[in-house]
């Protein structure tokens, strides 16, 4: 458990945030300038708040008020930056074991071997940072932080330098250090698809304050949860691949409703999230016929929240989970939709994007 | 190369690199914590410390031997000291040495601060989250990649301390085998008749191992550009 809470004023902007991360990934969401770089670099020991606590189980790093403060060296933080930042003069052998020797003996180490297979960074070792593509020198970035034996691993928008391709091969990777390593993980992003799929956790920041904090489904699918705005709004729902059809489509059961997505890469009785964006979902107060559309949830509207402008979100409350649809206020009007009506969402089987459909279980 | 040039000569220039390598390897810890503390630490007193350095470059030379002579001759206030542990440096080549460190100082500190300078604090950053203690950050990071700089530095500080004359000659004098480097050897040479052969002996010597140092930097540099670049 990493307990959080600091304070920090530089010249407009002030931070004052606290929140609780429970094992596994938990991601600070939210637009640039919220605060997000600024809780991890205080959570490194690389910034000094003006006042805060912060502890990992038993392990005070911060305590302004009983006067502790680790330096950064001894906070056994496995730190991702967003540009690599790997050793120029070193080899991808000699960064990856850079933060070994600095480690206390008794340290439970990771395996080498097996963070090199899990990365795929195996035919790199003899090679220069110079002379990697950047999806390369983020998976060896990635295994130099988890082999410096770290108990707490931050990861400072780790994706956010690299183009989609990229993005696509390295999420992968977090999914599994997610899945399959015991040590906890504080990610920054500002991507709603990126939180969809690696959230265990979501803290939602705006303007230097926690406005929702929460299991990643609860958080999403708040309609007062917009921290990166309603234009990113969508909710994550959890499935199970029920079959792979010869069309095309992979069948989803999700909750007992059926959900067609175009062919996913995951095994029939394999776990799946699933971000559905809000812009995506059509509201109809009737179940609809004669329409292309093969996936139609019924639900009924939990909250409908006006935003800024000819918006407006609705939460619908289905077998499947929260949906959130982001209709016009004119087609909420005319359709006369109340708290507690009955509603259908429905969601084209090809407008849910492949980099918002998560690989591995989500705890 | 005994043959070529004559005892006095040769002595003359042997003397030289030993003076010259002791005031280059002597001063190099101390100019790379200089450059380090000017490049990265905020401190009161840092611009004086900078013009500290500074001064030799832009003093009269004949000034700073004076000064030398001042402060470290027998009965000057470090040198009187130092004679007490049995350590003179007024007209020995020690002195000389240390004349020669003072002069070349400036350039050796200027070149190590570029390269520190260049170096990306964030690598240090990295190294810290990654458990180096300051030490080891400045160890294993900032030294060998500011290495180039600090490899350029140390030649082009042995290459003027082989040219030092004027604050040598003001504080260690010009005395045979003991202070007489090759500058101070031409200037003898000149001052007697039939000298002038000798002379032109040793600025052909002083040409080729300025220059020799300059191409040697200039490859050094290179080559450990190269290890260590490519960022």
């Amino acid at each position: 458990m990493l307990e959080v809470s600091v304070r920090h004023a530089f010249g407009a902007f002030s931070l004052d945030a606290a929140f609780r991360a429970p094992p596994g990934l938990t991601v600070l969401f939210g637009r640039s300038g919220s605060g997000k770089t600024t809780i991890v670099n205080a959570v490194a020991g690389l910034l000094m708040p003006e006042a805060g606590r912060i502890a990992a189980g038993e392990w005070t790093l911060l305590d302004t008020d009983r006067g502790v403060a680790l330096p950064p060296h001894r906070r056994r933080l496995g730190y991702i930056f967003q540009e690599g930042r790997l050793f120029p003069h070193l080899t991808v052998r000699q960064n990856l074991s850079y933060g070994v020797r600095f480690a206390p003996r008794d340290a439970p180490r990771e395996d080498p071997r097996r963070v090199i297979d899990l990365l795929g960074i195996g035919h790199l070792l003899d090679r220069r940072p110079g002379a990697l593509s950047g999806g390369e020198k983020s998976r060896v970035a990635i295994g130099r932080a988890l082999l410096s034996t770290p108990r707490l691993i931050l990861a400072d928008e780790p994706l956010a330098a690299l183009d989609e391709a990229r993005k696509a091969e390295i999420l992968p990777y977090f999914e599994r250090l997610r899945d399959e390593v015991s040590i906890p993980i504080l990610y920054v992003s500002h991507s709603a698809s990126e939180v969809a799929r690696l959230a265990t956790t979501v803290v939602a920041l705006d303007a230097g304050r926690v406005i929702a904090q929460g299991p990643a489904a609860a958080v999403l699918g708040d309609p007062a949860v917009l921290p990166t705005g309603p234009r990113e709004a969508g909710a994550v729902l959890t499935a199970r691949v029920a079959r792979h059809h010869d069309d095309g489509l992979t069948e989803l059961d999700a909750g007992g409703l059926a959900l067609f997505l175009p062919r996913v890469a995951a095994d029939p009785g394999g776990t799946l999230r699933i971000r559905i964006a809000a812009h995506d979902v059509i509201l109809a107060r009737a179940r609809p016929e004669g329409l292309s559309a093969l996936n139609i949830l019924p639900g009924v509207i939990e909250d409908i929240r006006p935003g800024e402008g000819p918006g407006t979100i609705v939460a619908l409350d289905t077998a499947a989970g929260r949906v959130l649809a982001r209709i016009t206020r004119r087609s909420a009007a005319a359709l006369r939709l109340e708290t507690g009506a009955p509603a259908y969402a429905i969601i084209k089987a090809v407008s849910v994007a492949t980099s918002d459909i998560g690989g591995t279980a989500a705890r | 190369m005994t043959g070529w040039l004559g005892p006095e000569e040769w002595q003359a220039v042997a003397l030289s690199l030993q003076v010259s390598l002791w005031a280059t390897l002597v001063s190099l810890p101390l100019g790379i914590l200089v450059a380090y503390a000017l490049a990265r630490w905020r401190f009161p007193g840092r611009q004086v410390l900078n013009g500290l350095v500074h001064l030799p470059l832009i003093l009269p030379p004949v000034v700073t031997g004076y000064l030398l002579l001042l402060t470290f001759g027998t009965r000057g206030p470090v040198g009187s000291i130092l004679a007490d542990w049995g350590i003179v440096l007024a007209f020995r080549w020690t002195g000389a040495a240390l004349a020669a460190a003072i002069m070349a100082f400036p350039l050796m500190v200027r070149a190590i601060r570029l390269s520190i300078e260049a170096v990306d604090p964030k690598l240090e950053e990295a190294s810290a989250t990654l458990g180096a203690a300051p030490v080891w950050v400045f160890l294993t990071v900032t030294l060998p990649m500011a290495l180039p700089g600090i490899v350029a530095g140390a030649i082009l500080a042995f290459a003027k301390a082989m040219g030092e004359f004027g604050a040598t000659i003001t504080f260690v004098s010009n005395i045979p085998g003991q202070t007489r480097t090759v500058p101070s050897a031409i200037y003898a040479f000149l001052q007697v008749p039939g000298g002038e052969a000798s002379a032109m002996k040793l600025v052909i010597v002083s040409v080729v191992v300025a220059m020799g140092a300059l191409l040697l930097a200039e490859l050094v540099g290179r080559r450990v550009a190269a290890r260590v670049g490519g960022a």
